[in-house]
């Protein structure tokens, strides 16, 4: 990812109290190897076939996930449903812009999904900023602080568009190019070090999950 | 001897597998059929097989302690052993199970153990939601067991037995000897019992589904939550099974046995579809209501 050497203290979960710390987890993520041939195939389609939503609105965009569930376009006809806990679901989608302090919780929720885990990103603003691009506390690229598989574009994107980026989400899927969760590992120091740029009072674990 | 008993435990292995595969599609074709009503197309019958396929797939989980993990198996353990002690299709050998070794006392047992060792498990998750879905789960299983078990006093008092296999024999001959028709009252408590452990919509809030709490299985993840989805199926169907068997005649081939089963889940559609949702201290309040007086007065029709 970037070419500059991190220098980094070690990761412990020093943002938290001493007597806090050892509740949480202190083992960096490991990178997990995708089964064998067609059996990672066959898990790959169930994957595509049955996508659960974290459903957790963390923006405006948030609002184009509820017609989904009505009768109109009716999204579990795609196996589509949204799922209350990061722990059962498969995808997170981002709902438009991100400002700090909720990407302290979107850091949080990511980190507790069980992989393989899929980030949609919504709407203009995850992928530049879009209206607020010059805003003191929303960040730019989502794709900075977590991996993300597929971006819609638009402000807002209609219910449609979104029902499109799922079935693009499926293809990749398929195709075994989801693999977010082994990126997301493998350049850890990294996407912490972008997170902590940004989220000055960091007072949360390190590694939740 | 030995062989015999292995042979009758490759019975209950197929016939457990059958059940299963049944109650899965169960699952799928009601959320087709409520889908229907709801003016959408729906989910896929299959759904539910590759929802458990996706748990399976998942790479890594975590854990709460050895009571996490024992939660499921519990509950498991529940599902498969109310089914075990309860003949599917009456004077079938491959589908009898070990009914002969068990009684209505145990399979009633069976139903509400999975429930607490899944309070137990689900406690130890850590998360509050959790402890919030079990304690709203135990009330309302608490309220509907009163209603259901004093139906279950009123037909064993009416067929003088606890043995099963000898209620469904007592049953045959003309659907006028069903207990539906000889004792209605005791049929329409156990009904109404029915709508709240299966979970359906007026008693939905425990599992509260895509909703804020998701109830017990909140922390369950992985391989742990396939389980809970494959027990459910299995659970399902042996509860109506054993609701075929107590009140609608049982079944003497597997065709019927699939149709009776199929019209007595429905009835959890057609309810569910036609009434909101009660908070848990509205349908405790109902089920100590009405169905407790109905199923009181069940057991003295029955006793007289």
């Amino acid at each position: 990812m970037s070419s500059k050497k991190i220098e980094m203290a070690p990761l412990a979960n020093e943002g938290l109290p001493l007597e806090e710390r050892a509740l949480f987890c202190d083992v960096p993520p490991r990178e997990y190897e995708p089964a064998r041939g067609v059996i990672e195939d066959f898990y790959n389609w169930a994957r595509s076939q049955s996508l659960w939503i974290l459903g957790f609105g963390t923006g405006c965009g948030a609002i184009e996930l509820r017609p989904l569930m009505t009768s109109r376009f009716d999204m579990y006809r795609f196996g589509i449903q949204p799922r209350a806990t990061p722990r059962q679901s498969s995808v997170f989608v981002i709902g438009g812009y991100a400002s700090v302090k909720t990407l302290k919780r979107i850091v949080r929720s990511y980190e507790q999904m069980m992989g393989p885990k899929f980030v949609v990103a919504l709407g203009s603003c995850t992928i530049n900023g879009g209206m607020y691009w010059d805003s003191y506390n929303t960040i730019k690229r989502i794709d900075q602080y977590i991996p993300v598989d597929t971006y819609i574009t638009g402000c807002m994107p209609r219910p449609e568009a979104l029902l499109a980026g799922f079935q693009e989400l499926k293809k990749i899927i398929r195709a075994g190019r989801a693999e977010g969760q082994n990126l997301y590992a493998r350049n850890f120091e990294w996407y912490k070090e972008n997170q902590k740029k940004v989220i000055k009072d960091w007072n949360m674990p390190d590694y939740n999950w | 001897m030995i062989a015999d008993i292995f042979v009758r435990i490759g019975y209950a292995a197929i016939s457990l597998f059958i059940l299963t595969n049944y109650g899965l599609l169960l699952i799928g074709s009601m959320a087709r059929i409520s889908a229907k009503v709801q003016g959408r197309v729906g989910q896929p019958v299959w759904q539910p097989y590759i929802d458990i396929i996706k748990s399976i797939a998942k790479r890594n989980s975590i854990g709460h302690g050895v009571m996490f993990y024992l939660g499921p198996v519990f509950r498991l353990a529940g599902g498969i052993g109310t089914y075990m002690f309860i003949p599917a299709v009456f004077g079938s050998v491959l589908f009898r199970n070990f009914s002969d070794s068990g009684d209505l006392l145990l399979v009633m047992y069976f139903i509400f153990f999975g429930q607490l060792g899944m309070a137990l498990g689900a406690s130890e998750g850590g998360h509050p939601y959790s402890a919030l879905g079990v304690s709203r789960g135990l009330a309302q299983m608490t309220a509907f067991e009163v209603p259901f078990a004093l139906s279950v006093i009123a037909v064993v008092i009416q067929y003088g037995t606890l043995d099963i296999t000898a209620i469904v024999a007592a049953q045959q001959g003309g659907f006028l000897n069903w207990t539906l028709f000889t004792n209605p009252l005791a049929v329409l408590a156990a009904m109404i019992a029915f709508l709240g452990m299966s979970g359906h919509n007026p008693f939905s809030v425990v599992l509260a589904p895509q909703e804020i709490p998701i109830g017990p299985p909140t922390e369950y993840h992985s391989n742990l939550l396939g389980m809970l989805q494959t027990n459910r199926a299995v659970f399902n169907g042996a509860k109506l099974v054993l609701y075929m068997n107590l009140f609608f005649g049982g079944a003497t081939n597997i065709v019927i046995m699939v149709i009776k089963t199929f019209l007595i889940y429905f009835i959890n559609i057609f309810v569910g579809q036609a009434f909101p949702r009660f908070r848990t201290d509205q349908s405790i309040r109902f089920f100590l209501g009405v169905p407790t007086v109905v199923g009181i007065i069940s057991v003295i029709i029955a006793v007289l």
